[in-house]
């Protein structure tokens, strides 16, 4: 054990990510576009930035509820659900309600199944994971009989929505009207709000919390409402991007969300990890999806590439940073 | 400093160990030779933990030689240095919390049968290895770390504050097995804040400043200053019991009066009266039924019969939040319990302001900063790595733990332990804080397993034996033999 050695540069980077996360996740991104500029010379362009930032938000949106249930050691698989049938409500009912209470009744469905999930893990103790799978299932269903037995007179989209989801101002997409003050209220409210701050605290040890006084259910509760209500929002500004009424619109997001918030360094064990990294991480996965679109690769193989991707680096992000 | 024996079993010098911004050891040294038990001392952050840790291969130095029995050590992982002899008892608790004792030990490779010699040896005989680690408490988990380090037959025994959590009975088998396993021609490196333990078994002692050794004595009696000289870079003064007036109990409504408390199996029928202004010591040795006293009147466990009035108004409470509300705040014995371990010491140390839906919204940062910072200041809590708690050294994590009530103002404070694991100085500290809070009108219940602190500390002591309480003593005439006698049930009278 004679040994004269300095942390390796390994170690150091480990512990910057631990101290810095986003910086090396940020260096990732950069390197990923630089990949895609090399693969595709003549790509990168304003439009292409604008079409990404486009499309990586809902999904950040989305796995902002992820990071958010995550940081207490929870998780949120109903947010696609939630954020679909609250896209399925706005465009359905429209015709008949009027935009206005379509919006309100779409919202207020999404958070009655928050309002589920939160009573499932807050009082009943169900384990997040199964009840927002279980709600998951149950509000498909709903939407289902809705489907079948009202009959829908037409379908609108609300042409603001599709200004917030298509549309452009100085090259730029305008969901970011919505994405920017989101955004900026997340972060703000992670560290210096007394919500944000408990979400944490819950996470690290939820017995502590309890004898700091923290009535956790309160939190969960509070908790898994707000994130289908994010989901909800999330949902009506999908509609507005993809401009059609499908029962299955946002569900392939469910996992990507997952994922954007892990890559983005938010532990799934909780009390670690924050949005910044988070959309962060919706970014990095968009680049990728788009590089592997562009490499011509079929379907299946994209699939593939795009699940190995993923699991090398979360665990290389894993490694890295519990050995420091 | 004395010459390393040339027949030295353990023999690190020169060894470093930087993390991040905090040097945790400069050059620190240490021999141990075969039949010795070697104190290894120093105030909280000095770095003897670290030392620890690398010697077990837990830690990679930076710098620095071990020799074990003569060759150099190749020790690079904990399984690596079992190989080699050395055997470490961790300053926390290092079991799975969801197996029970036997998965435990049958993960570690440990067999059953010496385990079971060394428990009762230890004095928990009754243990029942089919007992999930998490239904344990703190000091029954310590007395399975160490059985099961005993249960390997190491050649060197690091034990890393294990007396801290223990009660005296307890405390007294331990040395004697330590003793023992010297005499018998082994070698131990014991960690203690506590100068009678050291005092009673060790040989010698190396003393560690800011991770550098800065001597090595032998331990002889009057030593004691020289060496808190050396821990600390200066003298202190000693800790003695300063004349307070006696004071009689106050007549007036008690801030907390238990009535016939009861809960479990162990806490039969408690009653006492705390009152403001006033620091109350309670005695116990181990599973009197303290644990559950304590855990009823936080909120955190019901009672089954009996009351509790705070300020002449029956409660009782269904959540900790409820007895927070109340004014009673607790400390528990298990630090593990109270911390956010990956979080900062400011995080941890503000929860209890932002616990309450009303205050969810935005954290006034001035004043939480002000708050947290005049806590840490009134605490002394080393925060070089305060980024995250699990990186403080123990003592400064159990500062924490007292930290996050201190900055939330305190009416009744419950206090299980505090000095746990908590350097001479601190200490010190930590008794006229407790002094100065009930001077400002705060009731304090404080247990300990330190029977010295009763005098330091309380105003009086009730000693509780079998779930009841079975004398009270005035801080005056609380000598250790008497408190010991109260607590094993020998002087029976019933309560005032
Ligand atoms: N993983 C870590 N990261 C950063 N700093 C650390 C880490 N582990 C220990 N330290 C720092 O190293 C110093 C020495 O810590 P150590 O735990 O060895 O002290 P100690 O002598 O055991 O103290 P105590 O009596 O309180 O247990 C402390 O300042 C501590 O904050
Ligand atoms: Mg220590």
């Amino acid at each position: 054990m004679t040994m004269t050695d300095t942390p390796t540069p390994l170690n150091r980077l480990g512990r910057l990510m631990v101290d810095q996360p986003l910086l090396p996740l940020i260096g990732l991104l950069i390197l990923l576009v630089a990949i895609l500029a090399v693969l595709n010379p003549g790509v990168l362009s304003m439009f292409w930035a604008g079409n990404t930032i486009k499309i990586a938000i809902p999904l950040a949106m989305l796995a902002a509820c992820q990071t958010l249930t995550m940081l207490t050691g929870g998780i949120d698989l109903s947010v696609g659900t939630a954020a679909t049938i609250a896209a399925y409500l706005t465009a359905t009912l429209a015709p008949m309600t009027g935009v206005p209470p379509a919006i309100a009744i779409a919202l207020a469905s999404a958070v009655v199944i928050g309002l589920v999930n939160g009573f499932g893990v807050a009082i009943c103790r169900v384990h997040p994971l199964i009840m927002t799978l279980g709600t998951a299932l149950i509000a498909t269903g709903c939407l289902l009989v809705y489907q079948r037995y009202v009959i829908a007179t037409g379908v609108l989209i609300p042409d603001f929505l599709i200004w917030l989801g298509t549309g452009r101002s100085f090259g730029l997409p305008n969901s970011l009207v919505l994405f920017i003050p989101f955004a900026a209220l997340v972060i703000w409210a992670q560290r210096r709000s007394g919500f944000g701050r408990l979400l944490y605290a819950i996470g690290a040890n939820e017995a502590a919390a309890r004898l700091s006084g923290v009535r956790v259910w309160q939190v969960h509760l509070t908790l898994y409402t707000l994130s289908s209500l994010i989901a909800g929002v999330t949902g009506l500004l999908y509609l507005g991007q993809i401009k059609t009424a499908s029962l299955s619109l946002a569900l392939p997001l469910d996992l990507p969300s997952v994922a954007a918030a892990v890559i983005g360094g938010t532990s799934i064990f909780g009390g670690r990890g924050g949005f910044g990294g988070t959309i962060v991480g919706a970014l990095i996965l968009t680049v990728l999806t788009s590089m592997l679109t562009l490499m011509q690769i079929p379907e299946g193989g994209r699939r593939i590439l795009f699940g190995l991707i993923i699991l090398a680096v979360t665990a290389l992000f894993i490694r890295l940073t519990e050995r420091s | 400093m004395t010459a390393a024996p040339s027949d030295a079993v353990l023999d690190a010098t020169g060894v470093a160990k930087r993390f991040g911004a905090v040097q945790a050891l400069k050059n620190a040294s240490l021999q141990v030779g075969a039949g010795q038990v070697v104190a290894l001392m120093g105030a909280n952050g000095a770095g003897k933990s670290t030392f620890v840790k690398i010697l077990t291969g837990v830690l990679k130095p930076d710098a620095g030689h071990v020799k074990i029995k003569g060759r150099e050590s190749t020790v690079a992982n904990p399984a690596g240095a079992r190989k080699w002899g050395l055997v470490p008892v961790y300053q926390e608790p290092s079991l799975i919390p969801d197996l029970s004792v036997a998965d435990n030990l049958r993960l570690g490779d440990t067999a059953m049968e010496p385990f079971r010699h060394w428990v009762s040896e230890l004095g928990l005989p009754g243990l029942d290895p089919e007992a999930m680690i998490r239904s344990l408490p703190l000091a029954s988990l310590r007395i399975v770390d160490l059985a099961r380090a005993l249960a390997i037959e190491p050649d060197v025994l690091l034990l890393d504050e294990l007396t801290a959590a223990l009660p005296t009975d307890l405390v007294d088998r331990v040395l004697k097995v330590v003793r023992a396993q010297a005499d018998a021609g082994r070698s131990v490196i014991y960690i203690s804040h506590r100068f009678t333990e050291i005092a009673a078994i060790c040989d010698r002692a190396t003393v560690l400043r800011d991770g550098l050794t800065v001597g090595d004595l032998p331990i002889e009696p009057g030593i004691e200053e020289r060496i808190v000289e050396m821990m600390l870079g200066g003298a202190v003064a000693a800790a003695v019991a300063e004349e307070r007036p006696v004071k009689p109990v106050p007549a007036d409504m008690p801030r907390l009066r238990v009535r016939g408390l009861k809960t479990g199996t162990r806490l039969t029928d408690v009653s006492f009266d705390l009152h403001k202004g006033e620091v109350l010591g309670v005695v116990a040795l181990e599973g009197q039924g303290q644990d559950e006293l304590f855990d009823v009147l936080a909120g955190n466990r019901k009672a089954s019969a009996g009351t509790v009035e705070v300020d002449g108004t029956a409660r009782s409470f269904h959540h900790p939040a409820d007895a927070i509300a109340a004014g009673l705040t607790l400390v528990p014995g298990d630090r593990a319990h109270a911390l956010f371990m990956s979080r900062s010491v400011r995080e941890n140390i503000a929860a209890p302001l932002l616990a309450r839906a009303r205050n969810w919204g935005a954290i006034r940062m001035g004043d939480e900063a002000a708050k947290v910072s005049a806590a840490i200041e009134t605490l002394q809590i080393d925060t070089r790595a305060q980024g995250e708690v699990r990186r403080l050294s123990g003592g400064n994590q159990q500062k924490v733990t007292i930290a996050r009530w201190i900055a939330k103002g305190v009416q009744t404070l419950l206090l299980f332990d505090p000095t746990r694991g908590i350097d001479i100085r601190t200490k010190r500290q930590i008794y006229a804080l407790v002094r100065d809070l009930a001077d400002q009108g705060a009731a304090v219940l404080f247990y300990t397993s330190e029977l010295a602190e009763i005098r330091l500390a309380c105003d009086r002591a009730v000693v509780i034996f079998n779930g009841r309480v079975v004398d009270v003593i005035d801080a005056k005439d609380a000598d250790e033999a008497t408190l010991m006698r109260a607590a094993y049930g020998l002087t029976e009278k019933a309560p005032a």
